[in-house]
């Protein structure tokens, strides 16, 4: 699904990927950790199309270049993110702004775009799911969320939009014990044989929820080690001290 | 007109024009003009001795220029101040007789005159160039005892209301382009509301700018008898042309006991190629008179169009418990320029006063808030509160906010907040993670910074302002 070989970033002169290889197979659930600076936002940042990067190497999702397309090409040829800091956008309410993203991403696809009413039956299904209020729906989007119903709401728009990639870039951050598992199911129900994940995080505690294929300790830009999911345990004791 | 070079401008697509035999004044701003004018329109004498005092008057104005927007200087003997289509020049009886080409103007602007395909439940009165052409659902509204008609029909038919009210809000005197209207205004809307009297459907004009190296100079005035309530809207367009040309519209409103007027406006006249070359000049007087206790007069204004907006929409708050509220969004593009905003004048007790300004600013426009909150010595217990927002797209364009307050009464208050930002691209990015592509992401943006005053329109008028909103603002961001 997703190839990625000797990808390098640079952002106002400073090299932050330095020659980054991976490979993600549909069904698969791949962790990304490594300390403060490596390079692990900033990988989800280039994967998604940020504006910015100066990139070399190549970056293949399901046959196609991704350096060729723009933000929204990618977001609708199926890859998500999940943000570390999700974006308030004052006086959009987060139905319309569901709504119009959710037809956006069908429109390319060539479905047919929702009406508002069977929009509004999607999207409260999905919302129960995930234990979100429907009252939550109609406020303004992302403003005045707590830091849960933030990450829920990025958890929503996932399983909203189906994609086929989805980044999560350190949604554990910031979240109580309840709103992390409720993040974690909402991962876990979306998760499937032709989808895969890229979960970014500091911390092993997200990944006794959501079991990853592999784990990657990303460091100065690279890939220096890569192993189960028993590696993260392992990191949790030694630190990334010794990897480095 | 370089018809050719317009063409490539797809933005507004208001731009044609309609090719239909015109009769005008000759050119220039004189006696005889006047006269003219008055004789078509078939005035009685009372009527031209009113414009004739506004032109005296106007010899010793001055033009003023204080203003930020700054424009090449107008000849005002180089203007028609009179263009009516021939087919009308006996207005038609109904709506059978209106010239067929008229009719397809107002359809492909989107304004049904047609009664069976009517907006649901809005009344409307057209306006092509210096003339009223039609005016729907008289007869329904003439049950109710609610006048709405042209002003040159209500000089005629009800000189009454017009000699007690025209004037009494904007005087005859104001300032120069008040008083140019006076002396040479050709026509517009009047309403009258019978007390304890609810409108039943929203009243609507629409004025169009069709002929060339012409002013179009109307007046409108509503009068909110007591008890009554009504809600106006008026829209505007004009075709692209690579001249500027002049609107200089006077509006009175007046609320009496216990009355409320709605005002709306979605101003769309063509703004000019994006290099700056040609649109409208848009120096409109617009004021409202809450002449009675717990009156309440309501401005909302949506300027998208034009080369230069410049106009007050504004509250003279007279009986006590009055209420002024001022809505606007005033986007800027291109070349564009606005100067705009309010006047709250408290004079009554206990009265309120809230203004809600958006202003947006794109390529190399320029956009002022300019307002003035004066509460009197006479106006205890007053309240204004006041919220400007300006938000910048790209590093070309200019926001500027000029507020004005003067408090005299102790017991009164006013709050201002302002804000300034630019759009940000992190939330851009957000948008197009989720699909959006670059012009949908602005869209959402714009008009959810909006959205106070979106909110405030009619709904027909709200979903047609969003979109316009959207379309203003094309290809503004890389």
């Amino acid at each position: 699904m997703l190839n990625i070989r000797n990808l390098e970033a640079t952002i106002d002169n400073k090299n932050i990927l330095r020659g980054l290889n991976l490979d993600i197979n549909p069904g698969e659930v791949h962790a990304i950790m490594g300390p403060n600076g490596s390079g692990k936002s900033t990988l989800a940042n280039v994967l998604s199309g940020k504006n910015g990067y100066d990139i070399k190497g190549d970056i293949n999702f399901n046959g196609m270049n991704l350096n060729e397309l723009s933000t929204e090409d990618r977001a609708q040829k199926g890859i998500f993110l999940a943000f570390q800091y999700p974006l308030e956008i004052p006086g959009v309410n987060t139905n319309i702004f569901l709504k119009t993203s959710l037809n956006a991403v069908r429109k390319a696809k060539g479905e047919k775009e929702l009406d508002t009413l069977t929009f509004l039956k999607l999207i409260k299904e999905k919302a129960s799911e995930l234990g979100i209020d429907e009252k939550f729906l109609s406020r303004q989007l992302n403003v005045g969320f707590s830091g849960g119903e933030k990450k829920k709401n990025e958890i929503l728009q996932m399983k909203l939009l189906q994609p086929k990639l989805s980044i999560l870039d350190e949604t554990d951050s910031g979240l109580d014990i309840d709103a992390l598992r409720i993040v974690a199911d909402g991962v876990n129900s979306y998760k499937n044989k032709d989808n895969a994940f890229l979960i970014i995080t500091h911390y092993q505690r997200l990944l006794d929820y959501i079991k990853p294929d592999f784990i990657h300790v990303l460091s100065n830009g690279k890939i220096v080690k890569t192993g189960n999911a028993d590696l993260g345990a392992e990191l949790e004791k030694t630190g990334y001290s010794s990897l480095a | 007109m370089k018809t050719e070079d317009l063409k490539n401008s797809k933005e507004y697509k208001y731009g044609f024009t309609t090719d239909i035999e015109n009769i005008r004044a000759p050119k220039g701003l004189n006696e005889d003009t006047i006269k003219f004018i008055s004789k078509i329109k078939k005035e009685p004498k009372w009527m031209l001795d009113w414009r004739l005092k506004a032109y005296n008057r106007l010899k010793v104005l001055k033009e003023p220029n204080w203003q930020k927007p700054k424009y090449p200087k107008i000849d005002y003997q180089d203007l028609y101040y009179y263009s009516a289509p021939k087919s009308s020049s006996e207005k038609p009886k109904s709506l059978d007789e209106i010239d067929p080409k008229i009719l397809e103007t107002y359809k492909k602007l989107g304004i049904p005159l047609v009664e069976q395909k009517r907006l649901n439940g809005i009344a409307v009165d057209a306006v092509f160039d210096s003339v009223s052409v039609a005016t729907t659902f008289k007869g329904e509204l003439t049950k109710k005892g609610i006048i709405f008609c042209s002003i040159s029909e209500a000089i005629q038919k009800h000189p009454d209301l017009v000699k007690k009210y025209l004037g009494s809000v904007i005087p005859l005197s104001d300032h120069y382009f008040a008083t140019l209207n006076s002396a040479v205004f050709t026509d517009g809307s009047f309403v009258y509301i019978p007390p304890n009297t609810k409108c039943p459907m929203e009243l609507s004009t629409y004025f169009r700018i069709n002929a060339s190296e012409t002013g179009q100079f109307e007046r409108t005035l509503i009068i909110a008898d007591k008890g009554s309530y009504v809600s106006y809207l008026e829209g505007c367009t004009a075709p692209m042309r690579d001249e500027n040309q002049l609107h200089a519209a006077n509006v009175e409103l007046v609320a009496l006991d216990d009355a409320e007027i709605k005002y709306s406006t979605v101003q769309n006249w063509y703004p000019g190629d994006e290099k700056g070359v040609g649109g409208i000049y848009n120096f409109v007087t617009k004021r409202g008179a809450c002449r009675g206790k717990n009156s309440k007069i309501s401005w909302t204004q949506v300027e998208t169009g034009s080369a230069i907006t410049w106009k007050y929409p504004s509250c003279i708050l007279q009986g006590d418990n009055s209420v002024g509220e001022f809505y606007s969004i005033a986007i800027t593009n291109n070349f564009q320029k606005a100067d705009t905003g309010t006047k709250m004048i408290h004079l009554g007790k206990n009265t309120k006063s809230k203004i809600i300004s958006k202003g947006i600013s794109a390529g190399n426009a320029d956009n002022m808030y300019r307002g003035l909150v004066d509460i009197s010595n006479k106006a205890s217990n007053s309240r204004n509160y006041t919220q400007c927002d300006s938000l910048l797209m790209g590093n070309k364009c200019g926001a500027h906010t000029v507020p004005y307050i003067k408090n005299n009464n102790a017991t009164s208050t006013i709050e201002h907040e302002a804000t300034t930002t630019k759009i940000n691209e992190e939330q851009l990015y957000y948008c197009n993670q989720r699909g959006l592509d670059q012009e949908e992401a602005v869209s959402l943006i714009v008009n959810g910074f909006c959205k106070e005053v979106l909110q405030q329109l009619p709904m027909e008028f709200a979903v047609e302002a969003q979109k316009l909103v959207a379309i203003s603002l094309e290809g503004s961001v890389g």
